[in-house]
């Protein structure tokens, strides 16, 4: 099978600092594919790789077949629609509506409308976050956990086949933080989408993941199941487990 | 050698920095020509913009025209020149005070407006989180802010001068009783296209620089909460020399084409 994501070693350095140092990594349709790594490990650096919001020095990069390094921007944009990004921070447009937040890529993006009627999308997404009533609110009004969802909910409203979360439980209290694993489990389920999960969070890492992926000084240092992961005598791996 | 050292880095750095900007104008032609254009966005800013201003910029001309009048007069009157307050006041007001001393408060008011709010969506990752779906953000933050400041501010230095104007009356007419349709008559009968057009003319590059310098500033802050506050501050510092070179510059090119 052809995966959606395939990184084969990927190299990044930002001046001195090398941060990726021949990453590589395969996404399969379908499924959850957890990164773990300490704090300033590249994570991000990682991620915003894959969408371009950074360019790696090397290596090679494809997204749906096609390498994203060699795409034009009409062609990147095109892709992008397809890869939902969950932002650490949730990122929502702080100056529009939860509406507008959701309007903002669906009107810019007409052919994913698909002959539905925008109002409809956006109920029917909200809905399925589970902040159907918060349409008219601003990004101000709502907690941590539920801008989450809607940042959920601004990426899912393009059918994208493929979601990158970053840190999607950070900052959150360990009630919320299960709800949304729970939502991201449930979103799978309803919306078909492969996601990559970045997180040091090992209870999400062991709920959420089909497949995981060590990521130490820039290498996939160490990749298997959540259990086989877990039994590994090596004492860096350990440390994520304790 | 450090001392040599920093202004050598300084030097280059402020070099590096005019080209980005330059770099930064050119995008902004070449992405307000293509479609699709954000129209209704557009007209926002152009209200926040006006609308943001509108109170200060009043305030601002009337307090000009004042002050302006009330200064002149006794000077003006021991010539025996009173008769030449009206032509006098609205020349210097329509060629040069009202719209360096306006565009001046519009570059406080809006250059930090502009470079704040950019710089805290910068920060916050809502203009990555824009790339990221595959939308434009420069398209519907940049080219719709510095087109506004670029229509509003002429609009803005207009209605400035009118109520500078204004207030000069004001002071004419309790001082020298003079008639509202008198000062209006003499104020006009002095001034020549020579004045109003590149009075005018050059307002539109004065928005043009505090969008364009509050926008770089903005979109281009970095390191967290703190770059935040230094791009609002650099935005209105930077915008206000860059209004006194183009008012040389637009004095320079007046002085040949129209003759003075
Ligand atoms: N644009 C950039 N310019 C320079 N250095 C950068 C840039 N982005 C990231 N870095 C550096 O790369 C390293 C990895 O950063 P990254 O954000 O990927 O960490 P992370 O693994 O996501 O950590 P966290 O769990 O804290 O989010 C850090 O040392 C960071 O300082
Ligand atoms: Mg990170």
């Amino acid at each position: 099978m052809e995966p959606l994501i395939h990184i084969a070693n990927l190299y990044k350095s930002f001046g001195d600092l090398d941060v990726l140092n021949g990453f590589s990594l395969d996404l399969f349709d379908g499924e959850n594919l957890v990164i773990v790594g300490r704090s300033g490990s590249g994570k991000s650096v990682l991620l915003k790789c894959i969408v371009r919001l950074l360019e790696p020095d090397s290596g090679t990069l494809q997204v749906l077949g096609q390498s994203v390094p060699a795409l034009s921007q009409y062609e990147m944009d095109h892709l992008r629609t397809e890869v939902g990004f969950l932002f650490q921070g949730s990122a929502l447009y702080d100056s529009m509506t939860v509406r507008e937040n959701l309007e903002f890529p669906l009107r810019r993006h007409p052919e994913k409308m698909k002959g539905h009627v925008v109002e409809d999308l956006i109920v029917s997404t909200l809905k399925s976050v589970g902040l159907a009533h918060t349409i008219d609110m601003m990004p101000e009004e709502l907690s941590g956990g539920m801008q989450r969802r809607i940042a959920l909910a601004r990426t899912l409203i393009l059918r994208p086949r493929i979601i990158l979360y970053d840190e999607p439980t950070s900052g959150l209290d360990p009630i919320t933080a299960k709800e949304i694993i729970e939502l991201m489990l449930q979103i799978q389920k309803e919306y078909h989408t492969a996601a990559l999960i970045i997180t040091h969070d090992m209870d999400c890492a062991r709920v959420i993941s089909n497949r995981m992926i060590i990521l130490i000084d820039g290498t996939n240092y160490a990749e298997g199941t959540y259990a086989a992961l877990s039994k590994l005598p090596d004492p860096r791996v350990q440390a994520f487990f304790k | 050698m450090p001392t040599t050292y920093f202004q050598q880095s300084a030097l280059r750095r402020y070099l590096a920095e005019t080209g980005e900007v330059w770099l930064f104008a050119r995008r902004f032609f070449r992405e307000a020509i293509r479609r699709p254009f954000e129209w209704r966005e557009l007209l926002h800013q152009c209200y926040i913009v006006g609308n943001q201003s509108l109170f200060l910029v009043g305030m601002t001309g009337l307090i000009m025209g004042l002050v302006l009048t009330l200064q002149t007069r006794p000077t003006m009157e021991d010539f025996g020149a009173e008769a030449y307050m009206p032509a006098m006041v609205g020349v210097s007001i329509i060629r040069e005070i009202g719209p360096v001393v306006i565009a001046l408060i519009c570059a406080g008011k809006i250059g930090s407006s502009i470079g704040a709010e950019l710089g805290s969506m910068k920060v916050t990752e809502q203009i990555a989180a824009m790339e990221v779906s595959g939308t434009n953000p420069f398209k519907y933050l940049v080219v719709t802010r510095i087109l506004a400041t670029t229509l509003m501010v002429p609009l803005l230095v207009i209605f400035g001068d009118a109520i500078a104007l204004f207030g000069s009356f004001l002071v004419e007419h309790v001082k020298g009783e003079v008639s509202f349709r008198l000062f209006f008559n003499k104020v006009f009968r002095q001034l020549s296209f020579g004045d109003l057009i590149p009075a005018t003319g050059k307002t539109f590059f004065f928005g043009f620089a505090i969008g364009l310098i509050g926008c770089y500033k903005g979109y281009t802050s970095q390191k967290g909460t703190a770059g935040v506050g230094r791009a609002a501050n650099t935005a209105v510092v930077v915008a206000s020399m860059l209004l006194f070179v183009i008012d040389f510059i637009a004095v320079l090119v007046a002085d040949i084409f129209f003759d003075l």
